[in-house]
């Protein structure tokens, strides 16, 4: 389980209750079940969590939850904490057909315990009411929430050109004159942002030859499997010694075949998907920047909008209007306004610093562990060919010095 | 069987002795040759009439007069026998091939007397330097009158010297057409196809270079058969520089009284035979089918080569499946290896990338792994490379035999139609000889001087005798074929044998315990699984570190 390694805590099994030992908050994800009748079936899957924090009500919990409540507390999360780069969530699967299928499912629970686990071991993200709700209130009562909020809070697809999203915005562009949003421009950020979209695509280039690689993975086992079966056809026509070394060879190649399809899974689990991963946290960041540039935009208006109240109330002094007092007040309510959109909207900077600097961290730890498993998996691949080839050779030789 | 006799030119240098006897020519010598390669020591010889293994010079004891006194037949091998066999036998006759002009040569000079110490006359084939020629006398209309020739070199064995010469596909294919005329019963190897489009793909260098390939291939298959690698057609189209000329057919006798008596020159067909024996043949087969049985000693053979026959077919047909799955094998390890490949291009740019981007110190780390990681992706892949050309060789050794399957075919065809032939003459005769009884019983009658009547008879008594004697001719050549059949079966059995063993040795060897690297020009102690294990062990091991958290 990848919990132990998320949590920044000790391994489960401490004492419950007791703070005073290390804090630990571990999570997982498991038994996806199939659910609901044909026309609305879903994958639920049980969520175990253990901890001895005070905040959580049992030491230990286990509720079901379906894709819908992850989708939920992720909506939430990135609502909330602007700024930070909240864990990514999998894919919605588009097509009905893969929606059931063992590898579907397989890599799905996954990503999701990855993402539960990434949330709990976040010192920010874990703190929040939302988690509390996901991993401890009733199957009933998450279904009422989730329906409730789900589509009011629904984020759309993270878009930096999208700006009126924003419910705060009271001033359009249009009024005041401009074509174009307001965009941060530092060189600073200039490099990140541009970072950020080729890493992006290098990143999917990576994923795109992982994934056929696991596919040439299940291709050779297959052709191994139909090359072993027909040499030992071909051996039983032959009889004697040759036959038998015919056969010999058919039964390797067929063994040689099982060995590649596990590679192939273990391939996909812990390479091509952490290089998913990858990209989805990428995208993730991508969101996180364009709630930045938000926030930039909203600063900047609010801004304009005050200068602009300035002058507007510096000419109402000069005609000693009596709308003075009144827009005098609209400015305070303004200033203050202004001032937290540009509180916002360094928070949002401070953050991703901080979040980036976490962020490659933790890919150089998981790219790392990638690698290694990656190249675990195929010396031991390596190894099992040379081992069984190894061992027909002998009858081959005996074979040849028969004849 | 042919109208047209081709007569045989050449001058016997002695009076013809006795034809051959049936029994003389129902067994076949063996040769004993040495092969340097294996312990096969079946080959096949050229020589029809010994019944005594005799140990052939050059592989040809027709070329060259044999002391009499080294066999105990007195129609071995001298020039008049082989004068003898030329003219009753055969343009199928292995020996008879080279009887006839090894007649000639042994009246002139006998070939030089190279011993024979390998198993073949020909080695080093090289087919190359494709050339563009015109044919000057062909005109506009009949299509392209340019063509492509291939020089053609091939040593002697034995340090016999070099021959040079230029041919084009035309004389490929005139001399594949004539081995499979001549060589009945034998294995022949199959000649490269004919492109349909011929005139308009010429220009493409690809095909030319396809077709050259394929021509050296068919060639040196060619010089390896036993018997074919030092025939009289081989010898001219390696050696003979000039315009192709092989050595003509001689056609039987037999075809001869047919054709007199239908009273016109019939072509010779494909193979020898003309349309008007092929149709009778085609009757007769039809008659055969429906139970009428012609009485046939050989039942009992037949019946262990129906078995031998049906045996090949199954194991044809597993030879077929194998090679295609072996083929798709090849391709789906040539595919990891290029993905691999691909993957390993990708994590090299993305590691120069992030070199070139790093803002901190976990960034610098990561890309130094990611780095190492592509680097090992990509050897692994030229390894792969590697790998896959000593794949492709060795489990084409099913491919080759898929040919062989094919020239198989062939010999048993010779063989139902050499039996076809037979049966054909033996119904001719029966259906003659009762025509026969008939008049006389009618001329026996009447007392009258008939005189067309008994001219008739005479001559029919005439066409008897010619129809007996070609039965006979015909029967040999069965014989004949039957056992070219049976001993290239034995050879092909050795073979066949020795050489999947070595495909599956070398097929496994070079996954284990050693490759033969080009580059080095060395055998390698380690083999290609090994090699990638070390590669994936070295990265697993440098990133071990990762691995800990769990």
């Amino acid at each position: 389980m990848i919990s132990t390694e998320r949590s920044p805590f000790g391994p489960s099994g401490q004492n419950p209750r007791s703070p005073s030992e290390n804090p630990f908050l571990t999570i997982s994800v498991t038994d996806p079940v199939k659910l609901g009748n044909s026309v609305q079936s879903y994958i639920s899957y049980r969520v175990i969590t253990k901890t001895n924090l005070p905040e959580f009500e049992d030491s230990e919990k286990i509720v079901i939850r379906r894709y819908s409540d992850f989708e939920w507390l992720h909506d939430r999360l990135a609502e909330k904490y602007k700024g930070f780069f909240i864990p990514p969530l999998p894919e919605k699967s588009t097509v009905e057909k893969f929606r059931f299928s063992a590898e579907f499912i397989e890599t799905r629970r996954q990503a999701l315990d990855m993402f539960i686990n990434r949330v709990a071991s976040h010192p920010e993200l874990r703190k929040s009411e939302d988690l509390k709700i996901f991993l401890q209130e009733d199957e009933e009562k998450m279904e009422r929430i989730r329906t409730l909020e789900i589509g009011y809070f629904k984020k759309k697809p993270a878009d930096l050109i999208q700006i009126f999203k924003d419910v705060g915005s009271k001033v359009s562009d249009v009024v005041l004159g401009k074509e174009k949003p307001m965009e941060e421009s530092t060189p600073e950020y200039e490099k990140l942002k541009h970072y950020i979209f080729e890493l992006e695509d290098h990143l999917a280039e990576a994923q795109k030859q992982a994934f056929r690689l696991v596919k040439r993975h299940r291709e050779l086992g297959q052709s191994l499997s139909d090359f072993g079966k027909a040499i030992k056809l071909l051996g039983s026509c032959e009889g004697d010694s040759l036959g038998k070394v015919f056969s010999e060879l058919g039964s390797k190649s067929e063994l040689l075949s099982i060995k590649l399809q596990k590679e192939a899974h273990n391939l996909l689990m812990n390479f091509e998907e952490p290089l998913k991963d990858y990209v989805r946290a990428v995208q993730s960041i991508k969101a996180t920047m364009a709630d930045r540039a938000n926030a930039f935009r909203q600063q900047c208006e609010l801004a304009e909008t005050v200068k602009l109240k300035m002058i507007n109330i510096e000419k109402l002094a000069l005609m000693h209007s009596e709308k003075h007092g009144e827009a005098e007040m609209e400015y305070k309510e303004l200033k203050a306004e202004s001032e937290e959109a540009t509180r916002r909207f360094e928070n949002i900077v401070k953050l991703m610093n901080e979040e980036l600097v976490r962020f490659q961290e933790q890919k150089t730890a998981d790219m790392g562990l990638a690698f290694h498993e990656f190249a675990k998996g195929q010396a031991k691949l390596a190894n099992d060919i040379a081992d069984a080839w190894r061992n027909i050779l002998p009858k081959l030789e005996a074979c040849s010095s028969s004849s | 069987m042919m109208a047209a006799v081709n007569h045989v030119d050449f001058d016997p240098p002695s009076p013809r002795p006795p034809p051959p006897t049936m029994d003389e020519l129902e067994t076949l010598a063996l040769d004993d040759d040495d092969d340097d390669d294996d312990d096969d020591d079946d080959s096949f010889s050229p020589h029809l009439l010994s019944t005594v293994p005799v140990a052939i010079d050059s592989g040809d004891p027709l070329l060259r007069p044999c002391p009499p006194s080294s066999s105990s037949s007195s129609s071995l091998s001298s020039s008049p026998t082989a004068a003898s066999v030329a003219v009753f036998e055969s343009q199928n006759g292995v020996g008879g091939g080279r009887g006839r002009s090894g007649a000639a040569a042994a009246a002139a000079t006998p070939p030089s007397p190279s011993r024979a110490a390998v198993a073949t006359e020909f080695v080093g084939i090289v087919v190359s330097e494709p050339e563009k020629a015109h044919d000057p006398t062909a005109s506009l209309m009949s299509g392209s009158s340019t063509f492509v020739t291939y020089l053609i070199t091939a040593r002697a064995a034995g340090g016999g010297g070099e021959f040079r010469v230029r041919r084009r596909f035309r004389d490929v294919v005139a001399l594949a057409d004539r081995l499979a005329e001549a060589y009945r019963g034998l294995f022949v190897p199959a000649r490269p196809d004919k492109s349909v489009v011929e005139g308009q793909v010429m220009q493409k260098h690809e095909f030319v270079e396809q077709r050259r390939a394929a021509i050296e291939r068919y060639l040196r298959r060619l010089a390896a058969h036993p018997a074919i690698g030092r025939s009289e057609e081989l010898r001219a189209f390696l050696r003979a520089p000039g315009r192709l000329s092989l050595p003509p057919l001689v056609n039987e006798i037999a075809a001869k009284p047919i054709a007199k008596e239908s009273g016109a020159a019939k072509p010779m067909g494909k193979g020898g035979r003309d349309l008007f024996r092929m149709f009778r043949e085609l009757k007769q087969s039809v008659v055969n089918d429906w139970g009428g049985r012609v009485s046939a000693p050989e039942v009992d053979e037949d019946k262990e080569f129906l078995e031998r026959k049906a045996k090949l077919q199954e194991w044809e047909k597993q030879l077929s499946s194998s090679s295609q799955q072996a083929e798709t094998l090849a391709k789906a390890q040539q595919n990891i290896g290029e993905t691999m490949g691909n993957l390993g291009l990708a994590f090299m740019k993305l590691g120069k990338f992030e070199t070139e981007e790093t803002t901190c110190s976990s960034q610098r780390i990561r890309a130094a792994e990611i780095k190492k990681f592509a680097t090992a992706a990509l050897k692994a892949s030229r390894l792969n490379r590697g790998f896959n050309a000593n794949i492709v060789k060795y489990l084409d050794t099913l491919h080759e035999y898929l040919g062989v399957m094919l020239a198989i075919h062939n010999a048993f065809a010779d063989r139902s139609s050499a039996l076809l032939t037979v049966q054909t003459l033996s119904s001719d005769l029966f259906s003659l000889e009762a025509r026969a009884e008939k008049l006389e019983a009618a001329s026996s009658k009447t007392f009258s001087l008939d005189r067309t009547r008994s001219h008739k008879i005479e001559e029919l008594k005439e066409t008897i005798k010619i129809t007996e004697d070609a039965k006979s001719c015909a029967l040999r050549e069965y014989e004949r074929i039957k056992e070219n059949n049976r001993s290239e079966l034995e050879r092909f059995d050795k073979e066949r044998h020795r050489d999947f063993i070595a495909m599956m040795k070398g097929f496994v060897i070079c996954q284990v315990a050693a490759i033969y690297n080009p580059q080095t020009e060395k055998k390698e102690k380690i083999g290609y699984s090994e090699k990638m294990a070390n590669v994936w062990a070295t990265v697993a091991e440098e990133t071990n570190g990762y691995a800990r958290g769990k």
